[in-house]
């Protein structure tokens, strides 16, 4: 089928099998390798993306149920030059080990910033749920969003 | 001539009729407010329940350990932390909120915290509020408490499940208000409600089936409170004796049919209802979720042979007298026929769901349940399949396995509806459910996980 995806604030007009899933369009066809494969099932949370500003695994999204609605990566964020306010906030805390999941971090964390400027500790534990880190760096992920929602950063916590 | 004085007296002797008419209505009016006001006071005197004297909290050490774990095990029977327990609250302090048609109640700190909990309650007001739903002060309590069901309850047991009770961290909790529409939120009334459904007393064993049928059936009707919501209510919110267990509904969720009509794919056998209730998965049967996962969580910790004897007498419920084997029969699958009546579905299916359901995916080589055998795609009701979707599924007991993940983000209303209809015409022979979107905009708004 041909179908048009509105990614970062651009329109991209290609050719796909319906049930392709969103993260292959992303990385094979659009080349924004910002969101990770990581288990294909759901369960890791690498591939996570915005649609319509709410955090969604692209690995389970087909195209088929995104014509019409807005797609939004890490590379929609910030850049390199001028990271985006959560960007620079894992930066500063360092929250990135091997890297694999924090394109998925983001976009799930910034899909709660989006909605409320400042949740509670309760909060961003329980929206982050779904997203695994496997080097370990939960503390440090969780304080950068805390970094970035203007929360004490509760050392050691 | 002269009419005047006539018209006079006649407006006179009518006004005089009037006025006695008027004098007769008065007095009609008088003696109907008194006597009103009499039955309404009399009706409140029935409604009237004593408040039982406080008593100090009773040492823990009062309690024999027997009668404490033998509390404990009823406690798990009859799932009381899951209403008790408010999200990120203490254990058995209450405050959860419980959606019913009639409004939003909040549930009760039962601890044994004196002020806040049940720590200065004797053991005969705690039998009172468990068998007849009055509180200690008195007051009328809800049927969200299912004294429906807890009248059957022994003495012997309430006083176990007193000493479990009592035994428990003391946590200081400020109730929250319940939102209900009024009137009720005017207790008297109960009483009404109790003269017209509480009904019941002392368990009777039947003679004629074995003493495991009595047991599972002593503990069904009485603390798992299993009818609660596997039987539908009617308006007044009461279950409807005559359709006992021919499902019901349950916090937005669809509680299915645990008698002759059930749906299951495969029949249930005593084994596979064991499996189920004390693992939360049957392999013939699929998994317990929504408010079901709960109960399989706390069954998992209750004695294996009360677990045991429920699934005798749910069987029996079922019409099955006896374990047997589960029919093998070969499962309902219209791949093709599905996807030319449900194209997008099938397109989402593949996209999204093939890779754990689908034929050869690692969740099917190991294992794991069909989706026709899954009870929610053969229901009545697409409730529970539209609500698997929206919200995922966790493991009840707890477990570190993989779990399936939420799409309320991912698809539309109308995806989601086209998804469903897929399954149910894939992995079914049953008709299409009608008004699937009227399902999901309910979804939706009642919430999924409890």
């Amino acid at each position: 089928m041909t179908i048009t995806l509105h990614v970062n604030g651009r329109d991209h007009t290609l050719e796909a099998d319906p049930s392709t899933p969103l993260l292959y369009v992303l990385r094979d066809d659009l080349e924004l390798n910002g969101a990770k494969y990581g288990c294909g099932l759901g369960q890791c949370g690498a591939c996570t993306v915005q649609v319509d500003g709410r955090a969604v695994f692209s690995c389970l999204t087909p195209i088929a149920a995104l014509e019409g609605r807005q797609i939004r990566t890490v590379e929609g964020l910030g850049t390199v030059d001028q990271p985006s306010r959560l960007q620079a906030a894992f930066l500063t805390e360092q929250a990135a080990q091997c890297g694999y999941c924090i394109a998925g971090m983001i976009m799930r964390a910034q899909a709660l910033l989006d909605e409320k400027q400042h949740p509670t500790e309760a909060e961003i534990r329980s929206h982050m749920d779904a997203n695994l880190c496997r080097c370990g760096t939960h503390m440090r992920i969780l304080r950068a969003i805390r970094r970035a929602a203007g929360l004490p950063s509760t050392e050691g916590f | 001539m002269d009419t005047s004085g006539k018209i006079f007296s006649e407006k006179v002797r009518r006004s005089s009729v009037e006025r006695l008419r008027y004098l007769n209505h008065k007095r009609v009016l008088v003696y109907g407010l008194v006597g009103a006001g009499i039955c309404t006071l009399l009706a409140l005197a029935l409604t009237y329940r004593y408040p039982i004297a406080a008593v100090a909290r009773p040492e823990q050490a009062s309690f024999s350990s027997e009668a404490v774990e033998k509390g404990a095990a009823l406690a798990r029977i009859g799932d009381c932390s899951t209403c008790h327990t408010a999200d990120g609250g203490g254990p058995f302090a209450g405050g959860r909120p419980l959606a019913t048609p009639f409004g939003t109640l909040f549930s009760t700190n039962i601890t044994s915290h004196e002020g806040t909990g049940i720590g200065s309650w004797s053991p005969a007001a705690f039998r009172r509020a468990m068998r007849s739903g009055v509180s200690r002060d008195g007051k009328h309590l809800y049927p969200a408490l299912p004294y429906e069901h807890f009248i059957y309850a022994t003495d012997a047991d309430l006083d176990a499940l007193y000493a479990f009770f009592m035994t428990r961290r003391a946590i200081a909790t400020t109730q929250p208000v319940n939102r209900l529409y009024p009137p009720l939120g005017f207790r008297p009334l109960l009483a009404g409600w109790k003269m017209l459904f509480l009904h019941g007393g002392i368990w009777q064993p039947r003679t004629d089936r074995s003493v495991e049928w009595n047991r599972g059936a002593y503990l069904v009707e009485g603390f798992a409170h299993c009818g609660a919501c596997h039987t539908p209510r009617s308006i007044a919110g009461a279950e409807m004796a005559a359709h006992a267990y021919a499902g019901g509904w349950a916090e937005g969720w669809y509680a299915p049919p645990i008698n002759g009509q059930n749906p299951a794919a495969r029949d249930w056998t005593i084994d596979s209802l064991y499996t189920y209730l004390r693992t939360g998965i049957d392999m013939n049967h699929g998994a317990a979720a929504g408010p079901m996962a709960p109960v399989t969580y706390n069954l998992a910790h209750a004695p294996a042979s009360d677990v045991h004897a429920i699934a005798v007498y749910v069987a029996s419920l079922m019409g099955k007298t006896q374990n047997t084997e589960v029919g093998m029969a070969p499962l309902t699958q219209h791949p093709d026929a599905a996807a030319q009546d449900h194209p997008i579905g099938a397109a989402l299916f593949a996209g999204a769901c093939s890779g754990c359901h689908g034929p050869g995916a690692p969740m099917m080589t190991q294992g794991r349940p069909l989706l026709s055998l899954g009870s929610a795609v053969q229901e009545a009701e697409p409730r529970d399949v539209v609500q698997i979707i929206l919200h995922g599924l966790k493991s009840p007991t707890g477990g570190s396995g993989p779990y399936m993940p939420a799409f309320a983000d991912s698809f539309t209303d109308s995806q989601i509806a086209e998804i469903a209809g897929y399954l149910r015409s894939r992995y079914t022979d049953h008709p299409a459910w009608p008004k699937l979107n009227e399902a999901l905009a309910q979804a939706r708004e009642e919430g999924g996980q409890p």
